[in-house]
């Protein structure tokens, strides 16, 4: 079995997928890392030579000083990706508990599997419903005879969209762990005088870690680069990386710099995952499915 | 308070947030009135509207044509992967493997950039693939696969290897051997992951957004710019059939996996 198979038995079964990853995946990938070092020609395409110069603009390296416009946009990303995570681990992680020690599981269960598979935009659109100007909250609030409150447009309903949108990706991983702990360890770490604290710590805590480090990937990746969350509940004045790389992608039609911008986004990522595969290994890798 | 008592209170504190936009949806498409959030009265008008109005149904369409012929890609090709993946030794699996997880791992909108730049390349190259249709199902397909066969492919390790061994030394040759063991062994998780990678379709939003081109609009496509120009009623009452859908459809797969 060690032996590598003869390549005539890889065809049929590794042949066709191998093929459609690399045209559809690494070579646009690839195209991508490229086309950071061209500049827009005047037709709205790209053309040579090869230049830093996207990334000297994006990181704002100018002959008087940094320029950190874009540097301050990538930080904001990275702040929302950190706050988001910290915030599902907060909320979701007794949450998973709470699911396991239930005796109806199956049905919370799929009370947080429901509104993950609800359309990703109609719950985004939602909290504008509740934070508009005549929105739910506000319609609240009056009740209670209090001020209205102004969040749409807002980085706060952006922050609250995100959270919202994220916490079941944190949940359902942390959850298939926390249902696997061995509690008899929990037991012995009594018997042997550990407190409540401190049995946790030792006991418990280390069995969740798989399944909350590949919730928090799946929470921080999609939530440092998301655009349509800040186009929406921000209205166009909440400016990620994503939305950078959408708006060089399509109205400013600079394709070299969106790449730059794409391609930090991407390196940001990657260094993310790689510290984790070293982490993990493959059956780690299987954990974030 | 114990801690239980604690837990619960928190654990129907995350209940209301998880479902607190979803009421308001659900709640408005029975509205009478069109603007704002006041109640004015029940009315199924919305609803009418929506089935009238012929005007979203190319899109409904564009949608299903999507999903079905890129999962009935994805899955043929992952399935293949995983099994090729499950059973043979080779120098570049690292590689491989590497490759399936790009797209899983990799924020969607550089996907979806990287992909209209292939295209881009490719249609001043070939003057072939315009955007369009296609496109939108070569882009679906690309992370439907990893999908695919990362869960066929966890499904494949959870079987015992002796009963392939067993059909091997029975004579059962390679492709007898594959349709008479293997395949209706792990056939419940190609439709796991068939079913996984039908809904990753319908609901995708952000691949679509950049690989579609004039006339291959897709439901969600007209929900994003409905909800950039302004809403109307009918779009609630299309949300709430939407989320109607995907309830009976959770509850449908839980009921058959009970079953088992």
């Amino acid at each position: 079995m060690n032996k590598p198979t003869r390549w005539t038995r890889l065809l049929p079964t590794l042949g066709p997928g191998t093929v459609w990853l690399l045209v559809f995946t690494l070579v646009p990938t690839l195209l991508i890392f490229y086309t950071s070092f061209l500049q827009r020609d005047p037709h709205g395409w790209l053309s040579g030579p090869l230049t830093l110069e996207n990334y000297r603009r994006f990181f704002g390296i100018g002959p008087d000083g940094i320029d950190p416009l874009y540097l301050e946009i990538l930080g904001r990303s990275l702040l929302l990706g950190l706050v988001t995570t910290v915030a599902t681990v907060v909320i979701g992680f007794p949450f998973a508990f709470f699911i396991a020690g239930s005796p109806r599981k199956n049905l919370l269960l799929l009370l947080v599997v429901l509104p993950f598979w609800t359309n990703f935009l109609i719950r985004v659109y939602a909290w504008i419903v509740i934070f508009q100007r005549k929105g739910v909250l506000n319609a609240l609030l009056g009740h209670f005879g209090l001020d209205p409150v102004l969040l749409y447009p807002s980085w706060t309903a952006v922050y609250v969209g995100t959270i919202y949108t994220y916490l079941p990706f944190l949940i359902l991983p942390l959850y298939a762990s926390v249902e696997k702990i061995d509690w008899t360890l929990l037991e012995a770490a009594h018997d042997l005088g550990a407190g409540r604290l401190r049995g946790f710590w030792h006991a418990v805590f280390p069995q969740t870690l798989p399944g909350l480090i590949a919730g928090v990937l799946l929470v921080f990746i999609p939530a440092v680069g998301t655009f349509v969350i800040s186009d929406l509940l921000g209205a166009g004045k909440a400016i990620l990386v994503g939305n950078v790389i959408q708006q060089q992608f399509g109205a400013s039609r600079d394709w070299a710099f969106g790449s730059a911008a794409a391609f930090v986004l991407m390196a940001v990522v990657l260094t993310g995952l790689w510290l984790y595969a070293r982490w993990a290994g493959e059956r780690g890798m299987e954990e974030l499915v | 308070m114990t801690g239980r008592r604690w837990l619960t209170l928190h654990g129907v504190l995350v209940l209301l947030f998880l479902y607190l936009p979803i009421a308001v949806i659900v709640v408005l498409s029975f509205n009478e009135s069109k603007y704002g959030v006041a109640w004015h009265g029940f009315t199924l008008k919305w609803y009418r509207q929506l089935l009238e109005h012929t005007r979203i149904h190319p899109y409904v369409w564009n949608s299903l044509i999507v999903a079905t012929v890129s999962t009935f890609l994805s899955t043929v090709l992952g399935t293949l992967l995983a099994l090729g993946l499950a059973r043979y030794r080779f120098p570049w699996r690292g590689g491989l493997l590497f490759l399936l997880y790009i797209p899983v791992v990799i924020p969607d909108v550089v996907m979806g950039v990287s992909l209209l730049l292939f295209f881009a390349w490719v249609q001043r190259a070939f003057d072939a693939l315009h955007l369009g249709l296609t496109t939108v199902i070569l882009g679906h397909v690309s992370f439907q696969i990893a999908y695919v066969t990362l869960v066929v492919k966890s499904r494949l390790a959870g079987l015992d290897p002796s009963l392939d061994e067993a059909a091997a030394d029975l004579g059962a040759a390679g492709w007898t051997r594959f349709w008479k063991v293997t395949f209706p062994l792990i056939a419940p998780g190609i439709a796991a992951a068939a079913l996984l990678a039908f809904t990753l379709s319908l609901d995708d939003f952000v691949i679509t957004f950049f690989t579609a081109g004039p006339g291959a609009t897709t439901l969600p496509i007209y929900i994003f710019s409905s909800v950039k120009r302004g809403v109307t009623p009918e779009i609630h009452a299309l949300s709430t059939l939407m989320i109607l859908v995907t309830t009976l459809a959770l509850i449908a797969v839980q009921r058959v996996q009970a079953r088992r």
